[in-house]
């Protein structure tokens, strides 16, 4: 009942649930590697930016930095100031990495999807998809966990009883709860295209040979682009990356929320905060990349699913550290008009073009009329948004409202 | 399986309740309320209505308590309080005999009904049709059948935002509220900081 898996759907005996626990421990080691391995990414990438030659000790290449870094952590004092909410305090880290971990269980991060195989693979004799869970709600449960997110990074900023904290927390808070929104609008964008919520269901929209043979069918694609550049900015700021992290802006708020924490407990909202850059790189590369899904070039297909999946989300996450060594930070006001004047109404009124269109098909009315007609209603809702926003500043200016 | 996931999650729901009335500290009351809604959740998920379990912790505990724990660490209202003081005399005394007697109409129900109350049918235990999505049905039933009241609440909603916005946008131009009687000529020091000596 919970999973569209084939696995759950027969008998579930012994060997079943030694899969789901095989799955498990896997889902956690890769994620928990894949962690590790993005935090030297990006401290080398970084460095590389800005011609400096980062870690080169630890290891080849310095790959075993973060290891080095993780162990150094926990030897080291465990603080916890007079003036803190002691048990919001210890809560609060651990409130930030299990939302981090439980994002990942609904990603397919492998399987067959090559040559119309419906990406199911042979696992000791059951036949099982390569994702820890794939419930009907699919995605919903992504965007559930990635509001529970915000509670650690509120909690934390509030329980240390500082100041710096406490301003990081509630600039958190309201930047997340804001681009929350468009990231919703843009996730609707793709379900209405795709017409399911199963991560598993919207992958399999996007297999097969695709447009002409040879132009992926892609939600990239498909959904018209708008809602990808609108999910991609969108979870930029969900995740406090900059040029969005306005949230830890070091120069205004020292380390922001966590300032008061050391030892371990820092540790683990560094490792939650690239967990889940690893995460949202794997949400979008299922939402709009087609996931796992591309040829078998040669060799067994499942192997093709899982090469494919790490392939784009390593592009993905090449492109975060592209986009923060490059980009200044934006200002907070800033930031506040690009989520509720920009991204939001314009991914309402792309999901609205797109029903129309999706109506319209369905219904067989003349396409060039449909669109020219939405169009039009949109470039007017556009137009009256300006004219709002315009009046409401020149009011503003004259000084008739504060 | 389904009973002992039930008595966990009631569990968690009823200290999530208590902690809610019982908590000195407002952000623990609001940490207490998560836990509820989070038990609900599960309560949901339970009884197999596996979107009506993310739609409450996306609106309740993502959005609603978010916005809760937001204003009071905005406002600072987040001090301990003193549970001991009634705002109204008799107020506990009331509130506990009312729960009590809530408590006996619904064990009243339960033992005088017997099997009509607790049936176990299909409709309340678990998913409607095993085939049909729960998701599925939900939206077609929002969008055909009651589709008037979806819309007649959208157009709620959207007023309501308007008026906040209008509420809340004070034009400057209107004369200051003058200062109740009580507090103007009390004979005391005028309210401007004076300039320390030597201040540059």
């Amino acid at each position: 009942m919970l999973s569209g898996d084939p696995l759950l759907s027969g008998q579930i005996d012994l060997a079943v649930v030694l899969i789901v626990l095989l799955k498990v421990v896997a889902v956690f080691a890769f994620l928990l590697v894949a962690t590790m391995l993005m935090i030297w990414f990006e401290r080398k990438v970084v460095s590389d930016f800005q011609n400096r030659v980062g870690p080169n000790t630890a290891g080849p290449f310095g790959i075993l930095q973060t290891l080095a870094d993780g162990i150094k952590f926990f030897f080291k004092e465990d603080l916890i100031p007079d003036r803190a909410e002691r048990r919001v305090f210890i809560l609060a880290p651990l409130l930030t990495v299990v939302p981090a971990f439980l994002l990942f269980t609904i990603v397919p991060f492998g399987g067959d999807f090559s040559n119309g195989h419906d990406g199911s693979v042979e696992l000791f004799g059951h036949t099982t998809y390569l994702q820890l869970a794939d419930p009907a709600i699919g995605i919903l449960f992504a965007l559930a966990m990635s509001s529970i997110a915000v509670y650690g990074v509120m909690l934390a900023g509030w329980s240390s009883g500082s100041k710096y904290p406490l301003l990081g927390s509630v600039r958190a808070s309201a930047q997340m709860v804001s681009y929350e929104a468009a990231l919703g609008l843009s996730v609707c964008a793709v379900v209405l295209t795709t017409g399911t919520l199963s991560t598993h269901g919207i992958v399999m929209a996007q297999a097969g040979s695709g447009w002409g043979g040879f132009i992926p069918h892609w939600n990239l694609i498909a959904t018209g682009f708008v809602p990808f550049v609108v999910f991609l900015l969108a979870s930029q700021a969900e995740l406090n990356r900059p040029p969005f992290d306005l949230v830890e802006a070091e120069q205004e708020l020292v380390g922001s929320y966590h300032t008061e924490y050391s030892s371990i407990r820092f540790a683990l909202f560094f490792v939650a905060e690239f967990m889940n850059s690893v995460t949202m790189a794997a949400i979008i590369v299922t939402l709009f990349l087609g996931g796992p899904a591309g040829p078998a070039l040669l060799g067994p297909g499942w192997l093709w699913g899982i090469i494919w999946f790490l392939l784009k989300m390593t592009a993905f996450l090449f492109l975060f550290v592209w986009v923060r060594s490059t980009l200044p930070r934006v200002r907070y006001d800033q930031l506040m008009d690009l989520g509720w004047k920009v991204l939001i109404p314009l991914s309402l009124g792309w999901l609205l073009l797109l029903a129309t269109f999706w109506v319209a098909r369905d219904q067989q009315w003349n396409g060039f009329v449909t669109v020219a007609l939405g169009a039009v209603v949109g470039l007017t809702g556009y137009g009256l948004l300006k004219g709002a926003i315009a009046t409401s500043k020149a009011r503003r200016l004259e000084g008739v409202v504060d | 399986m389904e009973t002992v996931v039930f008595i966990v999650s009631a569990l968690i729901v009823l200290a999530g309740g208590l902690g809610v009335v019982s908590s000195r500290n407002p952000v623990h009351a609001a940490l207490s309320l998560i836990a509820t809604l989070f038990g609900i959740a599960v309560l949901f998920l339970n009884l197999g209505a596996q979107l009506l379990a993310v739609v409450q912790v996306i609106v309740y505990t993502g959005a609603i308590v978010v916005l809760i724990l937001f204003v009071m660490m905005l406002l600072g209202v987040d001090r301990e309080e003193d549970l001991e003081t009634e705002p109204l005399v008799g107020q506990r005394l009331l509130a506990g005999l009312i729960g009590l007697l809530f408590l006996g109409a619904v064990l009243a129900i339960i033992v005088i009904g017997k099997d009509a109350i607790v049936t176990g049918t299909q409709s309340v235990t678990g998913a409607i049709s095993p085939t049909v999505s729960n998701i599925t049905q939900i939206g077609t039933e929002l969008f055909t059948t009651y589709v008037f009241a979806l819309e007649i609440t959208a157009g709620l909603l959207t007023i309501a935002v308007v008026g906040a916005v209008v509420l809340s946008r004070r034009p400057n131009d209107l004369a200051p509220i003058p200062e109740p009687e009580s507090m103007i000529n009390m004979g005391d020091e005028p309210l401007t900081a004076i300039p320390e000596e030597g201040a540059h």
